[in-house]
Formats: structure tokens, C-alpha cells, sequence
């Protein structure tokens, strides 16, 4: 698919779109969102650059393997619950921090933000995974 | 203790095959150190001499327990409880198990798998003390399935002939199917008395008696314990079973397993006996399979085929005397399983030595051995003459007590007469069985045999010498050897103290009249034994085929035809028969439901619908419907697009903007995702002719309409709100998030969702295989696209 446009419009859309995603990601707790929808909104953006460009050149933007985002995203959630394991906790207690930050408020950094990050990974690589290996083929 | 003495068996069995690659002469002698080990223990714990918690019962027998929790919500513990009828079988087990791997390195020497044979062996003997020490009725039948397992794998060792496998599923399924008898029984029993624990039923004995239920316990327990012990009309399995190599034969299938069903009926009679339901049928079953088991052997030539039968007959014995349940015929029963240990467990290595060292399984064309395995004769001999109740062996006190105790006088009813009749009857053709296999092959002149018979190996010779030593050490050393075992055995089952009288001579009586006859008449028959055979053997032959082990041909042939048909119609391999299949099967199971519970009444008006709704929804239509009729596929997908966004609309109008925003994010992928695997398929075709599009569009509807109601009449019930509740208010306390969905899913259910981005990973892995590793196939597709471009 060798389309102008697409293209052309890829090269705003996609810093847009993992930029939401990031931001979907971390707004979760809060309000509407998550992990696994920032997962799918950074997914369609990247299977976006891999249809206008193809999937070569999509991974060579990306750098990393999918496989290996997918694993680190399941490491880190698992890991996120192994937190309270050490603690004497049972499995994925979530766990919570308050983190000084100088010159601003205070902010909570827990273990369920690791996990919902671990989710996000899980879910880039998966559908990454997909998309690649189908636009490949 | 206890428990560590049962799982030591498992704990050295994957151990077993390693020993044997690195001491491959030396294997078999270090492991059976540990039923050796095992046998000694429970002989020094029983005599007291280890202090192992030994409790003196007033019935003068003993037991020893101990118990550690396993599913304690169930009433399921590790209980193990070491009693005189525990103390026999457990003894059996475990020495036998001794000789049988001295015995099984000497028959299999330089076997390829003889390392597997000692594991399997190994979880036989654990499963099978598990078995006779257990406490606990669930835990016995976990135990007794194990057993059934490890014979399974035992009789199917040989597993590349055909006949050895058949076997060793037929016996799996005979047992198994018991087993599932045993479990159901238990699961009422303990229902019936509030206690798995065995010890404790007879407590409850009354209570169980006069329950409702009290006969389908009996009937379920006596089949799972009649088909283990291969009663008539089950017994086919048993001789089938002889395709196992023949230290498991001697092992298994005439010493220890065989025995499990008897030791069960043991077991439970104290708490089950003395109804006449289970009194009678034990003893006519027993009876029964006595005879038919005599006869069977009667006729048969070859070596294990013969004994088998002839154990067939024992167990029925065993079976029957526990049946009469007197004090007298439970005494001769325990005497009885003893003697029948020893003498058939050394018949049994004596036919797999002779097989082994002169190629020959038919005894009839065996003669004049003698000479050339002078030791094997001596045992061989001795346990013959044990087996046909000859004294001074303890086979003719076994069956001195058996006549004993069926003998009619006053206090017995009128089938005594009938009991002693069949006894005397199968015991005279056990004469004849005893005489032919044990004692003719070694007398005579040499026949020529396929190999140039010798005395087997050592190692062969130890278990025969042993078991025929002790047949006759039994009745010579009665106090030493057999007494210990026997009398708090038959005290445990009649619970009351028990001693049998052992000794050989008790002056001229009626039993030992009738024993004289069994063995003239044996004799006798033996004399004619060609001349009967030739006369009765076409019509018998023709009755076999009659037998029962058609009814199981018959059962495995039905179940097998029934299954192939419906896996043919249900699992035809068409997507499109699937989803009719689950879309008719949910119409049917959730409309069906709905029908019965006057759903459909409560169903409540339309009332409250907006025309902004109403248009969202003839949009969603729209959308389906176009995927029914559309001509091209690229339309197909923009149909479905369409209803997934209907979809997402709708989320966002009845507030669920997470559920939104995640199926826009989907519905948008899954576009993508079909466009890419477009290219892949082949060309847009119908596939169905209007008819089937009819039946599909009416399965469609009927599931939507379903739904649509169902939906309407949940919406009606009024839901326990408390886990709703429980969720808004701990959310920004506990988890510090006002998003209560992303907060359930990263916090309070992350297990679940730990759970779910797993599946996810290895989908993607899945996806991934099936596009990597199979380029003849996407070759092929692509070469069709081409050659339709």
C-alpha cells in the first residue's frame, strides 16, 4: 500500500497517538482508561506506520522486538505482585508510596500502576505481534 | 509411620529406571531392600517392638493409626490404621514384593525396560499398601484406583503386541468401573454414617443398616470388590491379564491385587455383614466363581492361563467363606488367603522359570524335568501338594477349616449342603489342575523342549524355595510363622478374638472324610482326564463364546460405534455446523429455562424508549442485516464495522465510557486485522444454498430474540448490591482511584487480569506459529491468489 496520504497523515497521527495513549494509560485510575485501552490506542497507531510504510520499515522504527515487548510487559506485571509477596502479603496487594517530589505536591506511586503498565506492554506486543506477522505474510 | 511406609514405594519408583542404568546387574537386589525393609518395620511395629502408638482393642486384636490432614473440608485425611487384617495383607505385599524383584531380575535379566518394570512395580506395591492400610473410605479408593492403574501399565509392559494392551485396557476398564462403584458407595456411606473414616463405621453400624440406601451401598460395594476379584460374571479379565510379564502375574494378579476386593469385603464386614443381603450374595457369588474358576482350569493346558483360572477359583473361595461369616469360616478364609499366597505365588515363578529355561508353555508336552532343575521340582512339588490339600502343607489346614466351616449340622441352613457339594467338587479338580501343572511335567522321560533345559539362576529359585518353605513352616512353626498373622487378622473381621486352630490332626472326622474323598476323586479324574477332555471339550468350547467376555466385547464395540457416529455429527469440522450447533444449543438450554421458569411473564413494557435509541438501533440493524446480504467481502467487514460502533454508541449512552472507548479501540483493530487477512483468503463465494441461508437466518433470529428477552428479564430482578456497593466505597480508600473498573482490574482482581494478558501472550505466540511454520500452506494460498488475480 504505497498511498501519499496515508503516509503523510501517519507522520501526525502516530506521535499523536501514542502520545494519547500514554496519557489514556495514566489518566486510568482516575477516569476513563487503562492499560489495556492505552494498549490497543498505541497498537492502532503503530499498525497505522505499518500499513502506509510496511512492516520492514515498522520495525526497524520500533527497534524492539514485539515478542520481548510482550515479555517484559508480563514480567512487570508479575513482578508489580511480587512486591507484596516479600512483604508477607498475598500476591498482587497492591502497595503504595508517596513520592517527595521538590517544588511540587506529592504524588502516589503504587504497584498497581506497574501492573497497569505491565498490561499496556502485554497488550502493544500482542496486537504488534499480530499485525506484523499478518502484514508480513 | 504408617504414611511414610506407604509413600516410600512412590517416592523410589522414578528412581528405579536411573538405579538400573547405572547397576544394571545389581538393580533388583537394592530395590527390593525396601519392601524388605517395609515387611520388617511393620512386623517390629505390630510386635511392639518399635513404639509406634500401638493400641490394644477389646476384641484382642491391635491397631496402630496415624493421621495427618489432607482435605479437611471433606472429611478426606491421611488416615492410616495398622490392624491384624492390615498386618496379613500389608505382610503379603511387601515380602512377597521382596522376592518378586529378586525374582524379576533374573527372568527380565538384560531386558531394554527392566528399570521401568521396577518403577511400575515399585507404585504398584505403594498403591496396593495404601490400599490395605487406608482409614479412610476416599482415601482406599484413590488408593485401590492407583492400583488398578499400575496394573494397567504392568499388564500392558509389553505394550508393543496388540494382545498386551487389549488386556491391560480390558482390565482397566473391568477394575476401573468397579472403582467408580466403590467411590459412589463410600460417598453414601460416609454420607449415611457422617464419617469416612473406617474404624469409625461400625460405630454408625445400625444407623447404616436401617437406612434407605443401606442396599445400594451393599450392591455398589460387592460389584467394585467383585470385579477386582475377578467374581463371576467379571472374572474374564483375569486370565486376559496373563499377558504381563510374569513376576507381575505371580505379583499382582494371584498374590496381592486379586486380593484387594477380598480384603475390601474383610474390611467392611463388620459394618455390612450380617444383612442377609450381603451375606447371601457373597457366598452363592463366591460359590459360583469357585466352580466356574475350577473348571475353567480344569480345561486349560497352558501355564498361566491355567493358574489364572485356578486363582479365579480361590478368590471365590475366599469370597464365599467371607459370605458364610461364621467365626469358623472367616478363620478358614484368612488361613486360606495365606496358603493360597504362598502356593500360587511359587506356581506362578515356578511357570515363568519353566518357560523361561525350556521355551515350552504347554505342560502337556513338558515330562521328566527332574533331573535337570532338581530344586525348581522340590518347591514346585511341594506347593502342588499344598494347593491340592495335601498334608502335611498348610493348603490341607486352609481347607481342613474351609470344610469346617460349611460342613451342615445344626446351627446352618439349608444351603450348607449345597456349599460343601461345590467345594468338594472344585477342590477335586484343583487335585487334578495341582497334579498336571506342579507335579507331571518333572516325572516321566525327557520330551525334547525348544531350548536345552537347565535349573534357572538363583534369583529365579529364591521366591519358589521361599513361599514353598513356608508352606510348610506354616503348619510345622504355626506359633512362629502363620498364628501371628492369621489370628488378629480374622479377629479384625469378626471383631472378637479369633485363634485357628491350626494343628494337622484332630482324629477321624467329617472333614477329613471329605478331604480323603476330594483327593481319590482328584485322582480319579486325573487318571481319565484325557477321555473327559475329548468328550466335553466341543461343547464347551461353544459355551465360551457365550461367555460374559462377549458382553464386554459387545459394551466396547456400542460405546465405541456410539462415539465415532456423534463425533462424525457434532464435530464435523465446518465452523458454519459449530456455531449452529452452539447458537441452537444456547437458544434451547437458556429459552428452555426461561419457558419453565414463567420468564416470560415478567417480561415489562417498552415504554421508556427514546428516538435517539431507536435510531441507534435501526443503524445496528442496518449494519447486520447488510452483513447477511452483502456481495463482496470488503462490504461484509464494513457491515460489521458498523455494528461494532453501533455497539460502542450504545456503550456511551448508558455510561460505560471505559466499555466504549475499548470497543472503539477493538472495532478499529479488528478492521485493520480482517483487511490484512483478506488478501490471505480465497475468493468471495456462496457457499450456501437458500434453504441453509434460511435455516441460519432463522437460528440468528431465534438467538437474538432470546437474548433480547433475557436481557429485558435480568434487567428486572433486583441484584444483591453488595459487591457493587463494597467496590464504590473501598475504591478511593484502599486502592487510592476513583475509576472503579480499571480500579477492579489492576488492584482488587489483578489475579484474574494477571491471568487474562497470559492468554493474551500466548495467542499472540499461537498467531505467530501458525503464520511462521507453515509456508507450504501460506505458499499455497498465496499461489491461489495469484492464480486468481
Amino acid at each position: 500500500m504505497n498511498s501519499t496520504i496515508l503516509q503523510t497523515a501517519t507522520r501526525y497521527l502516530l506521535p499523536m497517538l501514542l502520545v494519547i495513549s500514554v496519557v489514556v494509560l495514566f489518566q486510568g485510575h482516575n477516569l476513563p482508561g487503562g492499560g489495556f485501552i492505552a494498549g490497543l490506542i498505541g497498537a492502532s497507531g503503530l499498525a497505522l506506520h505499518g500499513m502506509a510504510f510496511g512492516p520492514k520499515s515498522t520495525r526497524e522504527a520500533l527497534r524492539i522486538n514485539p515478542a520481548t515487548v510482550m515479555g517484559v510487559g508480563l514480567a512487570a506485571a508479575l513482578g508489580s505482585g511480587l512486591f507484596a509477596v516479600f512483604m508477607g502479603l498475598p500476591l498482587l496487594t497492591g502497595i503504595w508510596f508517596n513520592l517527595e517530589v521538590p517544588g511540587l505536591k506529592t504524588i502516589k506511586v503504587g504497584t498497581p500502576v506497574i501492573f497497569d503498565i505491565g498490561v499496556y506492554l502485554v497488550v502493544l506486543g500482542v496486537v504488534m505481534a499480530i499485525v506484523l506477522s499478518l502484514l508480513e505474510e | 509411620m504408617l504414611l511414610a511406609l506407604v509413600i516410600s514405594g512412590f517416592v523410589l519408583a522414578p528412581v528405579a529406571p536411573m538405579l538400573q542404568r547405572a547397576l544394571p546387574h545389581r538393580a533388583g537386589y537394592i530395590v527390593a531392600l525396601l519392601p524388605l525393609a517395609i515387611a520388617v518395620m511393620l512386623g517390629l511395629m505390630s510386635a511392639g517392638v518399635v513404639n509406634a502408638g500401638i493400641v490394644t482393642d477389646t476384641e484382642g486384636g491391635f491397631s496402630i493409626v496415624s493421621t495427618a490432614p489432607w482435605v479437611a473440608g471433606l472429611g478426606v485425611d491421611l488416615a492410616f490404621r495398622l490392624d491384624g487384617l492390615g498386618l496379613l495383607m500389608a505382610m503379603l505385599v511387601s515380602g512377597i514384593g521382596a522376592l518378586i524383584f529378586v525374582y524379576a531380575a533374573g527372568y527380565l535379566h538384560g531386558h531394554k525396560h527392566l528399570g521401568r518394570l521396577y518403577a511400575f512395580l515399585l507404585m504398584f506395591m505403594a498403591s496396593m499398601l495404601g490400599v490395605v492400610l487406608a482409614d479412610n473410605l476416599i482415601l482406599l479408593f484413590v488408593f485401590w484406583e492407583l492400583t488398578s492403574v499400575s496394573s494397567y501399565l504392568l499388564i500392558g509392559f509389553d505394550h508393543s503386541q496388540e494382545k498386551s494392551r487389549k488386556s491391560a485396557l480390558q482390565a482397566l476398564l473391568v477394575t476401573g468401573l468397579g472403582g467408580l462403584g466403590i467411590l459412589a458407595a463410600a460417598i453414601m456411606l460416609g454420607d449415611v454414617a457422617g464419617t469416612f473414616t473406617i474404624s469409625e463405621l461400625v460405630l454408625h453400624r445400625d444407623t447404616i443398616r436401617g437406612h434407605a440406601l443401606f442396599p445400594a451401598i451393599v450392591v455398589l460395594m460387592l460389584f467394585g470388590a467383585c470385579t477386582k476379584s475377578a467374581q463371576f460374571p467379571f472374572h474374564f479379565w483375569l486370565p486376559n491379564a496373563m499377558a504381563a510379564p510374569t513376576p507381575v502375574s505371580a505379583y499382582l494378579h494371584s498374590s496381592t491385587m486379586v486380593k484387594a476386593g477380598v480384603y475390601l469385603i474383610a474390611r467392611l464386614s463388620p459394618v455390612l455383614g450380617g444383612a442377609a443381603i450381603w451375606n447371601d450374595a457373597l457366598t452363592w457369588i463366591g460359590a459360583t466363581t469357585m466352580v466356574v474358576g475350577a473348571w475353567m482350569a480344569f480345561r486349560q493346558r497352558i501355564m498361566k492361563p491355567l493358574l489364572a483360572y485356578s486363582t479365579v477359583s480361590a478368590l471365590g473361595t475366599l469370597v464365599m467363606a467371607l459370605g458364610v461369616g461364621t467365626t469358623k469360616a472367616v478363620e478358614a478364609a484368612m488361613v486360606f488367603l495365606l496358603a493360597h499366597a504362598f502356593y500360587k505365588g511359587t506356581l506362578f515363578m515356578a511357570a515363568g522359570a519353566i518357560d523361561h529355561e525350556t521355551g515350552e508353555k504347554d505342560v502337556s508336552k513338558l515330562s521328566g524335568l527332574r533331573g535337570s532343575m532338581p530344586i525348581l521340582f522340590i518347591a514346585t512339588a511341594a506347593a502342588a501338594l499344598s494347593m491340592a490339600g495335601l498334608p502335611p502343607f498348610v493348603g490341607f489346614v486352609a481347607k481342613e477349616l474351609m470344610l469346617k466351616g460349611l460342613i451342615p449340622d445344626a446351627t446352618r441352613g439349608t444351603g450348607s449342603a449345597a456349599l460343601t457339594t461345590m467345594l468338594v467338587l472344585s477342590s477335586a479338580l484343583g487335585v487334578v489342575v495341582a497334579v498336571r501343572f506342579g507335579i507331571r511335567p518333572f516325572l516321566g522321560d525327557l520330551k525334547p523342549t525348544p531350548t536345552e533345559p537347565h535349573e534357572p539362576p538363583r534369583s529365579m529359585l529364591l521366591g519358589p524355595v521361599m513361599l514353598a518353605s513356608l508352606g510348610l513352616l506354616a503348619v510345622v512353626l504355626p506359633g512362629f510363622v502363620a498364628l501371628p498373622l492369621v489370628g488378629p487378622a480374622a479377629s479384625a473381621v469378626l471383631h472378637a478374638t479369633a485363634k485357628p486352630d491350626m494343628a494337622l490332626w484332630h482324629g477321624v472326622n467329617a472333614a477329613l472324610l471329605l478331604s480323603v474323598v476330594v483327593i481319590v476323586a482328584g485322582a480319579a479324574l486325573f487318571a481319565i482326564q484325557s477321555g473327559v477332555l475329548r468328550v466335553i471339550e466341543p461343547i464347551a468350547s461353544r459355551l465360551d463364546r457365550l461367555g460374559p467376555a462377549r458382553v464386554y466385547d459387545g459394551t466396547l464395540w456400542a460405546v465405541l460405534t456410539f462415539s465415532r457416529a456423534q463425533t462424525r455429527a457434532l464435530q464435523s469440522g465446518s465452523l458454519r455446523q459449530y456455531i449452529f450447533f452452539t447458537i441452537g444449543t444456547a437458544v434451547i438450554a437458556i429459552g428452555g429455562a426461561l419457558a419453565v421458569n414463567q420468564g416470560f411473564s415478567s417480561v415489562p413494557g417498552l415504554s421508556d424508549v427514546r428516538n435517539y435509541e431507536i435510531g441507534l438501533f435501526a443503524l445496528l440493524l442496518v449494519g447486520a442485516g447488510y452483513v447477511g446480504v452483502a456481495k463482496n467481502r470488503l462490504a461484509a467487514i464494513a457491515g460489521l464495522g458498523l455494528v461494532g460502533y453501533g455497539i460502542a454508541l450504545a456503550f456511551v449512552l448508558f455510561g460505560a465510557p471505559d466499555l466504549a472507548l475499548t470497543q472503539l479501540c477493538i472495532e478499529t483493530l479488528m478492521v485493520v486485522l480482517m483487511v490484512l487477512v483478506f488478501y490471505m483468503l480465497p475468493d468471495f463465494r456462496s457457499i450456501s444454498n437458500n434453504s441453509q441461508r434460511f435455516r441460519d437466518l432463522f437460528a440468528a433470529l431465534s438467538l437474538g430474540a432470546v437474548m433480547f428477552f433475557l436481557v429485558l428479564i435480568a434487567g428486572q430482578s433486583t441484584p444483591d448490591l453488595a459487591v457493587t456497593t463494597f467496590y464504590g466505597e473501598r475504591s478511593v480508600p484502599d486502592a487510592y482511584g476513583r475509576n472503579v473498573v480499571n480500579v477492579i482490574l489492576v488492584d482488587f482482581r489483578a489475579l484474574d487480569t494477571l491471568g487474562e494478558i497470559t492468554v493474551l501472550v500466548v495467542a499472540a505466540v499461537g498467531v505467530y506459529a501458525l503464520l511462521k511454520s507453515t509456508p507450504k500452506r501460506a505458499k499455497h494460498i498465496a499461489g491461489l491468489k495469484e492464480g486468481s488475480e
